[in-house]
């Protein structure tokens, strides 16, 4: 028996590094990357200094700054513009509610806490908004702030709560845009801008969730027949382009409906042929998450005496739909990348209006600056999700090793 | 001690048990199925048919047959207004598999290289690779489709003033023409004996490599293999007696046109560098993470033995990172393949353009639907083909 311990090993020797040390290793290692260094160097100097010169310079940013509502509301009526202030507001309560609720750690305001609220005082100040826009904004941010302050004061066990909440939300939102039940109705032909990519992209990754779950359990199904069909609808849709799916929801779907149907809405025919696609998408997701449950699980269910449909919606699914939800986040945002489609069908989502601005006569001609623009709005909301995503996926912990 | 015999009950099946029965579901869940998918195909042909004689159109692929008078762009085989609509679509598929072909090799060169520089240890280039993966894959393919056509190549100087760039190659608004080779007369014997060539040179490379792993002898692959190759071009050139390849440059003829070398057009260069750079920056992701999927103590190994840090890269982890890469990397094939159909925004004539023209001209809706989806699932299943093939090649071979 070994009695006496090994001799204590010195820690490795820390050195202090300084900035020169720093950049010998990271810049100037060896002969090529000397080089590599110099080429970047060069590009960024070129690249950056280009780019700030077209952007105070060159560009005409009038373009934007005319259009700011139509480019995020369109042509929605300026006097129900409270209606989407308000939807807006409702959502980012309940955003502050949600991300108060996540956060563990005991500081109350984290780096990238600070730093999105400096973008949002910074665009409150420095957008060329009239003053009852900036009256809203600020509201919402207080809004939003509060929430955060009552989600992290909740408690844990409530957790359930806030999908039912999401869903109450969204209802609530579209009951505001659409108007009816009390609400002056809004006709879909000025639902437009931003607002119209936001409510398809949304509401078709929320319809198409039950049909890409019974897809899924389609595909893994011992009856062959189901497990045929629902492996060929994948299968099909997943291998034609988006485009044409488009295709077939606006030309085709009035064929394929009785004749009563013949004039269905164009936003809705838009959103129906989203659905059917990203159901093909999420069912392949969904399949993953199902595979990744460990058969035991089942097995175990089965033993306690439970029927198969209780089997897969009480212990199999919970499990599957939790190990995939960043995938879905990641598809949502492909899908919200992907309703830009809408506008080679005439729709006024973002793209569509950016091209109806730059076919004005006054605006002719300022392709880089209206593309450029509408480019970082997507970009911020994208990026944004993904590294929302990436978040949550550290929390449930479920990403890939 | 008698043991009592249980006693069988032969009840009549109840309903009731008969709703607690797998087998009885097993069965009754694919009727089911079926019915309610056979009744859905009865409603939507119902209805077609119907709407159909509503609108008066009869079904039939004999359109096809008739008289395009469309014009399109730009064709690589011969077309012209009175050919029929066959004709347009088979030129529109010819120029959408050279957007694919070649956007797919641009795609996979520029992702291996965004990918590798986003693991190295140089820092700017890893921020470079990061800024360039981060910004392209969160803005919408078709936006930047529009950017590259409106805001960069309808900008470009007209011909007279064209930008110069290295290596007699123009850029203007007209598109970009590069120096290209020409082949003349003979030239197909060439390229097959070329091919045969190369083809000789990769079977005597295994050969050496096999014969180096056997005997630990030096193998000298490229020498040997460089041998198939220099017999198949001196074949080439006693049979043909001549070479029959030159170099066409492109040269102004006066200011307004450019005669020789390659054209590429605006739409085709702007199609094409939009799904190059966005494919690349989805398959620069999928080989950093493959590349990291390799364990660290394979570099640590191959740097114990004194190989290079490239070679590390090529003949270690390369290879082993591919098992990983191969199955994302073909969706990201399928996508390019199915994001080729954007063309139609900027004005590209591919499959998806002319026959959505068709549908214009003739109101065809079912037939070129049929036609657009027979199309795109072909050209999918052939690109899950062949990488499931190469696949199978680079998985793990255990004894």
């Amino acid at each position: 028996m070994q009695t006496e311990l090994p001799p204590p090993v010195a820690p490795p020797i820390s050195r202090a590094s300084s900035p020169w040390e720093w950049m010998r290793v990271n810049l100037f290692s060896t002969w090529y990357n000397i080089i590599l260094t110099i080429v970047c160097v060069v590009i960024i100097v070129v690249g950056i200094s280009n780019l700030l010169r077209w952007v105070f310079d060159i560009a005409q940013w009038n373009v934007v700054v005319t259009n700011l509502q139509l480019f995020f509301v369109g042509r929605f009526p300026p006097e129900l513009y409270w209606r989407v202030w308000l939807s807006l507001g409702v959502l980012a309560c309940l955003a502050g509610i949600a991300w108060g609720f996540s956060r563990t750690d005991a500081r109350w305001l984290s780096h990238s806490t600070l730093i999105a609220l400096g973008v949002i005082v910074a665009a409150v100040i420095l957008l060329p908004i009239p003053l009852s826009s900036r009256l809203w904004l600020v509201t919402i941010a207080l809004v939003a702030t509060i929430g955060y302050a009552a989600g992290r004061q909740l408690p844990p066990n409530l957790s359930s709560w806030l999908p039912v909440m999401w869903g109450v939300a969204f209802l609530l939102v579209w009951w505001l845009i659409k108007g009816g039940l009390g609400l002056a109705p809004t006709p879909t032909t000025v639902w437009s801008g931003l607002l119209l990519t936001l409510l398809t992209a949304t509401t078709s990754i929320i319809l198409s969730f039950p049909l890409g779950v019974l897809l899924a359990l389609g595909r893994q199904s011992p009856l062959p027949v189901v497990r045929g069909l629902s492996t060929l609808y994948i299968e099909v849709i997943r291998g034609l382009p988006l485009i044409g799916i488009l295709f077939l929801a606006q030309v085709m779907l009035p064929l394929f409906l009785p004749p009563w149907f013949r004039d269905l809405d164009r936003v809705l025919r838009a959103i129906a042929g989203l659905v059917l696609f990203s159901a093909a998408y999420l069912a392949e997701n969904v399949r993953g998450g199902l595979q990744a449950v460990p058969r035991g699980q089942a097995e175990a269910a089965k033993a306690l005496g439970l029927g198969a449909p209780l089997t897969v919606s009480l212990i199999v699914l919970p499990q599957a739909l939790k190990a995939v939800i960043p995938a879905i986040v990641g598809q949502f945002i492909s899908l919200f990348k992907d309703t830009s489609l809408l506008a080679l069908f005439g729709l006024l989502e973002l793209t569509g209006i950016a091209r109806s601005i730059l076919a004005q006569p006054e605006f002719i001609g300022r392709y880089a600056e209206v593309y450029l623009f509408i480019g970082l709005i997507y970009w911020i909301f994208c990026y944004g999700m993904s590294q929302a995503s990436r978040n949550l996926e550290r929390k449930l912990n479920v990403g890939q090793r | 001690m008698t043991t009592q015999r249980p006693r069988v009950t032969r009840n009549t099946p109840k309903f009731k048990d008969l709703l607690r029965d797998t087998r009885f579901w097993r069965v009754a869940g694919q009727v089911i199925a079926v019915l309610l998918f056979l009744l859905l195909v009865i409603l939507v042909v119902d209805n077609v048919i119907y709407n159909l004689r509503a609108l008066g159109i009869q079904l039939g692929f004999g359109f096809l047959g008739s008289q395009a008078s469309f014009d399109i762009g730009e064709t690589l085989i011969s077309y012209n207004p009175a050919d029929s609509y066959g004709r347009a679509i088979l030129v529109g598929l010819v120029n959408s598999l050279r957007v694919i072909v070649v956007g797919l090799v641009l795609a996979t060169i520029l992702g291996l290289v965004a990918g590798i520089a986003r693991l190295s240890n140089n820092w700017l280039v890893r921020q470079l690779a990061l800024v360039y993966v981060e910004t392209i894959r969160n803005i919408p393919l078709l936006l930047q489709l529009f950017f590259w056509y409106f805001a960069f190549f309808l900008q470009l100087p007209n011909v007279a003033n064209q930008i110069t760039l290295p290596g007699s190659t123009y850029l203007s608004s007209r598109g970009l023409y590069l120096p290209w080779i020409q082949g003349g007369a003979g030239a197909g014997v060439w390229l097959l004996l070329l091919a045969l060539g190369i083809a000789g040179a990769i079977a005597v490379w295994q050969w050496r490599t096999q014969v180096m792993q056997e005997r630990g002898v030096r193998g000298n692959q490229m020498l040997w293999a460089l041998a198939p190759i220099v017999v198949a071009i001196a074949l080439a050139y006693i049979i043909n007696g001549a070479i029959p390849f030159r170099i066409t440059l492109p040269q102004m003829v006066d200011t307004e046109q450019i005669e020789g070398g390659l054209r590429l057009s605006p739409e085709f260069g702007t199609l094409l560098l939009g799904l190059v750079v966005y494919t690349g920056s989805f398959i620069a992701e999928i080989v950093r993470a493959g590349i990291q999927a390799v364990p660290q103590g394979q570099w640590e190994a191959a740097r114990a033995l004194g190989l290079k840090s490239g070679r590390i890269m090529q003949s270690v982890v390369l290879p082993q990172a591919l098992r990983v890469i191969i199955p994302p990397l073909t969706s990201q094939y399928l996508n390019l393949a199915k994001n080729s159909s954007l063309a139609i925004a900027i004005g590209f004539p591919d499959v998806y353009f002319v026959a959505s023209t068709t549908f214009n001209q003739t109101g065809r809706a079912v037939e070129v639907m049929f036609l657009i989806m027979i199309t795109y699932l072909t050209i999918s299943l052939i690109i899950s083909l062949a990488m499931n093939l190469f696949n199978r090649t680079v998985q793990f071979k255990e004894r």
